[in-house]
């Protein structure tokens, strides 16, 4: 699978705006659909930018997203105006949370959004400082042959 | 199964609220869960989604995995904004008063077991 050209989508995101939640995952997933890549990598690869994407929306200010596919490689990017992550390896485990009640009852904040990055990339780096924001990095190898 | 079956089947007592258009696709087992995350690491394409949320936000969860339909259950009726965008994403909405617990059941009763997929999903 070759991409001939290198691929960029830049996309805002606005802390806790509910209402276009998910938009930005969505251009990112159509992108990818229209390049012809696997489906099981456009799958990994919309669960990353999901995540991403409602972090920024549930805990940041703003933030942006990026897309770059390059021909060995989907890299999302996202990087916030936000509180940051104060214990990042807390924030690695399964079922830890510092949203609020009101996002859990709406089915958000469960923990597992970065937990589900890390499941679903092949490389994810993070770079956060506390009440000024974060920048995760998500790097899905494309297959190199068919199939 | 095609989820216009899965609509006509009297016992689900499902309305459908959007995505009428929707109901010639072909159901690929179901997932049941509240917590948008879990449906996202865990349902797949053409899987039906049991669940209590009803906010907009399942929408998109549902556009992004390719989704058969939604079931609202529990007599919880979605919120005007989630249908809307539901119609715009072509998204079928379905609502019944019984519980996410008997809608599974009533669902694998059908056949509609738990997607082979899944497993496999949940390792890659």
């Amino acid at each position: 699978m070759i991409i001939a050209n290198s691929y960029d989508v830049t996309l805002s995101v606005a802390g806790h705006d509910f209402v276009t939640a998910g938009e930005a995952a969505s251009q990112i997933k159509r992108t990818l659909e229209t390049l012809n890549l696997p489906p099981k990598l456009v799958r990994r690869a919309s669960i990353c930018a999901y995540e991403a994407e409602m972090n920024i929306i549930i805990h940041a200010c703003r933030g942006q997203m990026g897309l770059r596919v390059t021909e060995d490689k989907v890299a999302i990017v996202a990087h916030d105006e936000g509180p940051g992550i104060a214990n990042l390896d807390r924030a690695m485990e399964e079922g830890y949370s510092t949203a609020s009640e009101e996002i859990r009852e709406m089915g958000f904040g469960a923990g597992m959004g970065l937990p589900n990055m890390k499941k679903c990339a092949d490389k994810l780096s993070i770079k956060t400082k506390v009440n000024e924001g974060t920048r995760v990095e998500i790097i899905i190898y494309l297959p190199t042959s068919e199939g | 199964m095609r989820l216009i079956q899965v609509v006509q089947t009297p016992e689900l007592r499902l309305e459908v609220k959007a995505g009428q258009e929707q109901l010639d696709r072909v159901v690929k087992g179901a997932y049941a869960s509240d917590l948008l995350s879990n449906v996202m690491a865990r349902a797949n394409e053409g899987n039906i989604w049991i669940t209590l949320q009803a906010h907009q936000n399942i929408v998109a969860v549902a556009a992004l995995l390719n989704l058969a339909g939604i079931v609202i259950a529990g007599g919880i009726e979605p919120q005007e904004d989630t249908l809307l965008k539901a119609e715009e994403e072509g998204i079928p909405i379905l609502t019944t008063p019984l519980s996410s617990f008997e809608v599974a059941g009533r669902l694998y009763a059908l056949g509609i077991g738990a997607d082979d997929g899944q497993a496999k999903m949940a390792q890659s």
